[in-house]
């Protein structure tokens, strides 16, 4: 039907080809967003993501100026870098959104993660539990004869792997408060 | 620094911000304002006869005038009953101010009497909203929710007023020169980018440009710069339904609408062009249609003030942010400052080719001397009004897609429709809202019946505050744009899609105080048109029209643009099932 015969399916053919960002590969990224500290502002980011479809992996909030009323939200999403862009562009056109920084692109940060582990086990494997703790230099923050809870900071990774080695010891039960992140250097 | 009670603030605030009229609904928790707007005159209150019906009215104001629009509605019923038009606001980046009555603060989460969670369920409808619990806070929210309601990309903000904040009284605080908000919207464009496009648009052999409403909410200005750009470089031009006007449609380098209906030449030139330059438009699935193979031999730029609509759909080799106005008038700067050159050799070419496209002459259509056809009813309203002081807003259908065919629009904030949330229901209302900011002009609703009833009951407001505006309703029997996809996608399987026991319009305008015009006669509809125009007060028309018409051309959804079914004879096997998931 065109008399241009171009051929279906064919891409543009640009100088400026930044097209990388239409790969599907899904992608993991910590995004940090400071945001006016005011009613509602949580359930306006949160809304943003379930109303797009957009994946929530972990989430952590609290004011991080007082003066300011600024409160900072940790968001680790997932998608496809082209999702990942519209998610940033969607945030930082929202009136409270101040700024909006994607760590995982702005280069090497510090993330972490605070968790409560509670223990259930007896005999040997309240030992080997012990034992694994101090390589994880977890505290025990609370203890009874049948139970510990462990504390632990780290990388979510880290708390996985404490948490799956815990698991054929006992039953295991844990409380996490999400990443907390930031960039590194100054 | 004055005192004064919530309520009063709210009618000061309005006023310092240049507001001329409210258009609103009464109820509990907005009395206290109410009270106020009784006690004075300088803002006019039009009472409409249903929330949804004060928004569209509110956006009819704001589209043609280019001021932001403002509602008060009462709590619970009265701003849900608004969250439709707030919805539709936002999908069509109109500017406007809602004011919701809230219940009192000391009962807010006890399920009160008409108490609804207002901020909560407009959250994702608005661009902003916010609670006010202080009087204090009252004026200073209001200035910001009209800063945030027209700066940037606009769209709808809601305020909601608990009805002891309206009876408490505060400190009036006047609005600031500047707002405090950090919200600043960066409105110059990128100047190398520009400059980079500049020079993509001197060599182009098939530039086009590919205009939407960001041109329109850019303001007069915009315009002007665009309809320079256009003559002065030749290219062709298509819009978006929500771009009419902004480029005459009598100028010469007009193709007509693109997507879904749009005409032939221009969703063939969309196709087949090397450069693209989208003003102001958002690359919608009705405008793309498959994404695969939107026009795939073109380098693409994209204008846009909100930098979330670069790269969402199609990906930009020109992404631009900033203000239509501000980037245009850069652009046209280094255009000129460059040597004013392009391509004319080529565009010569690509001017011939579209010419041929013209000679497919899409809209043709079977004409009938014992049946109206729409096309034809809408062919003669054009040429009976083209050359008054003319508005026109439509509801939604295949009479929508035909007004936007066969009506031609010289001017921008001429043409009011709801385009990104297909509100049926948004033309009465919408032509009460065109009315009141143009008493002496012609406003034409070009309306179908089915969508037409969904917002009837304004006919009250017109009758009450004496609004002439003209109901051009094409009576096919039918919701024609659900049955026209039921006989091409669902096997002629006709499920709920006709009227059985649609009112007599006749009577059913003198019930309302207007005059009723019935024409089934194509030989009578010229003088029954002038009847309509020349009555002075509301007029509804039910123009009886052919039943089965088929709105042509159309991209079925899941197809390119160069897939177009021109007519009746195309249609046979045309859509497969895979693609009838798509609306």
């Amino acid at each position: 039907m065109s008399p241009l015969n171009i051929e279906k399916g064919s891409t543009s053919h640009s100088a400026y080809d930044l097209r990388s960002h239409l790969s599907d590969v899904i992608e993991s990224h910590t995004l940090a967003i400071l945001v006016d500290n005011e009613a509602g502002v949580l359930a306006r980011v949160i809304g943003l993501f379930s109303g797009r479809g957009y994946n929530i992996d972990s989430l952590t909030v609290a004011e991080v100026d007082h003066e300011g009323h600024l409160s900072r939200i940790n968001i680790v999403t997932s998608g496809t870098p082209q999702i990942i862009h519209q998610i940033k562009m969607q945030l930082e056109r929202m009136v409270p959104v101040h700024e909006v920084y994607d760590l995982t692109v702005a280069g090497p940060h510090v993330s972490r993660e605070l968790a409560l582990i509670k223990f259930k086990g007896k005999g040997d494997h309240r030992v080997e539990a012990l034992r694994i703790a101090e390589i994880f230099r977890a505290n025990v923050v609370d203890s009874t004869l049948e139970s510990f809870i462990f504390e632990m900071t780290g990388t979510p990774e880290k708390i996985d792997a404490f948490s799956d080695l815990m698991r054929p010891l006992g039953s295991v039960r844990v409380s996490r408060t999400g990443v907390a992140a930031m960039l590194r250097g100054a | 620094m004055t005192e004064m009670t919530g309520a009063k603030m709210v009618v000061e605030a309005l006023k310092e911000q240049g507001v001329d009229t409210v258009f609103g609904y009464p109820g509990g928790a907005v009395l206290p304002i109410y009270d106020e707007i009784f006690q004075q005159n300088e803002i006019r209150h039009i009472l409409v006869r249903h929330e949804q019906g004060a928004v569209h009215a509110a956006e009819g104001y704001a589209r043609s005038t280019g001021k932001p629009g403002v509602v008060l509605v009462t709590s619970g019923p009265g701003a849900t009953n608004a969250v439709t038009g707030i919805t539709d606001a936002l999908m069509d980046s109109i500017p406007l101010v809602v004011l919701t009555g809230q219940v009192p603060t000391f009962v807010i989460g006890s399920d009160a009497f008409q108490e609804a969670d207002t901020v909560g369920i407009t959250r994702p409808c608005t661009k902003m909203n916010w609670l006010v619990k202080d009087t204090d806070n009252l004026a200073s929210t209001i200035h910001e929710g009209f800063y945030i309601a027209t700066t940037g990309r606009p769209g709808p903000v809601v305020i909601d007023i608990p009805k002891d904040v309206q009876f408490a009284t505060g400190t009036y605080k006047k609005k600031p020169k500047e707002s405090p908000s950090h919200y600043r919207p960066q409105v110059k464009g990128d100047i190398e980018m520009i400059t980079a496009l500049v020079e993509a648009l001197e060599t182009a052999e098939r530039p086009i440009f590919y205009t939407g409403g960001g041109v329109i909410n850019s303001g007069p200005g915009a315009n002007q710069l665009l309809r320079e750009l256009v003559d002065a470089t030749n290219v062709p031009i298509t819009s978006t339904l929500m771009g009419l006007g902004s480029y005459p449609a009598s100028g010469k380098n007009w193709l007509g609408m693109l997507g879904m209906h749009g005409l032939y030449e221009a969703n063939m030139a969309m196709h087949g062009c090397d450069l693209m330059i989208c003003v102001g438009a958002r690359f919608d699935d009705r405008i793309t249609g498959r994404i695969a193979d939107f026009s795939p031999g073109s380098r693409k730029a994209h204008i846009d003030i909100d930098p979330s609509s670069i790269n969402k759909v199609i990906h930009a080799d020109f992404p631009i942010i900033g203000d239509v106005g501000h980037v245009l008038e850069d652009l046209l700067k280094v255009w000129k400052s460059r040597g004013r050159k392009t391509n004319a050799e080529g565009i010569a070419k690509w001017q011939a080719q579209i010419s041929e496209w013209r000679e497919v002459r899409c809209l043709t259509y079977k004409a009938s001397d014992t049946i109206i056809k729409p096309q034809y009813a809408l062919e003669r309203l054009e040429a009976l009004t083209k050359d008054r002081d003319r508005y026109i807003t439509t509801e939604v259908g295949q009479h929508q897609m035909w007004a936007a065919q066969f009506l031609g629009f010289e001017d921008p904030n001429r043409w009011m429709t709801s385009g990104g949330l297909g509100t049926m229901g948004y033309g009465v209302p919408a032509s009460v809202g065109v009315q009141v900011a143009h008493p002496n002009s012609l406003v034409v609703n070009v309306a179908g019946e089915a969508s037409w009833l969904m917002n009837m009951q304004e006919m009250g407001t017109a009758t009450q505050y004496r609004l002439p505006v003209k109901q051009f309703i094409l009576n096919n029997e039918r919701l024609g744009m659900v049955r026209q996809w039921q006989e091409l996608l669902h096997g002629e399987r006709y499920s709920h899609s006709w009227s059985e026991a649609l009112p007599d319009f006749v009577k059913l305008a003198e019930a309302f105080g207007a005059k009723g015009i019935r024409c089934s006669d194509p030989k009578d509809l010229d003088d029954a048109i002038m009847e309509m125009l020349d009555y002075d007060g509301p007029v509804i028309f039910d123009c009886l029209v052919e039943k089965h018409e088929n709105c042509f051309p159309m991209i079925p959804s899941g197809k390119a643009h160069n897939d177009m079914l021109l007519g009746e004879a195309d249609t046979q096997g045309a859509i497969d099932a895979k693609d009838s998931v798509l609306v």
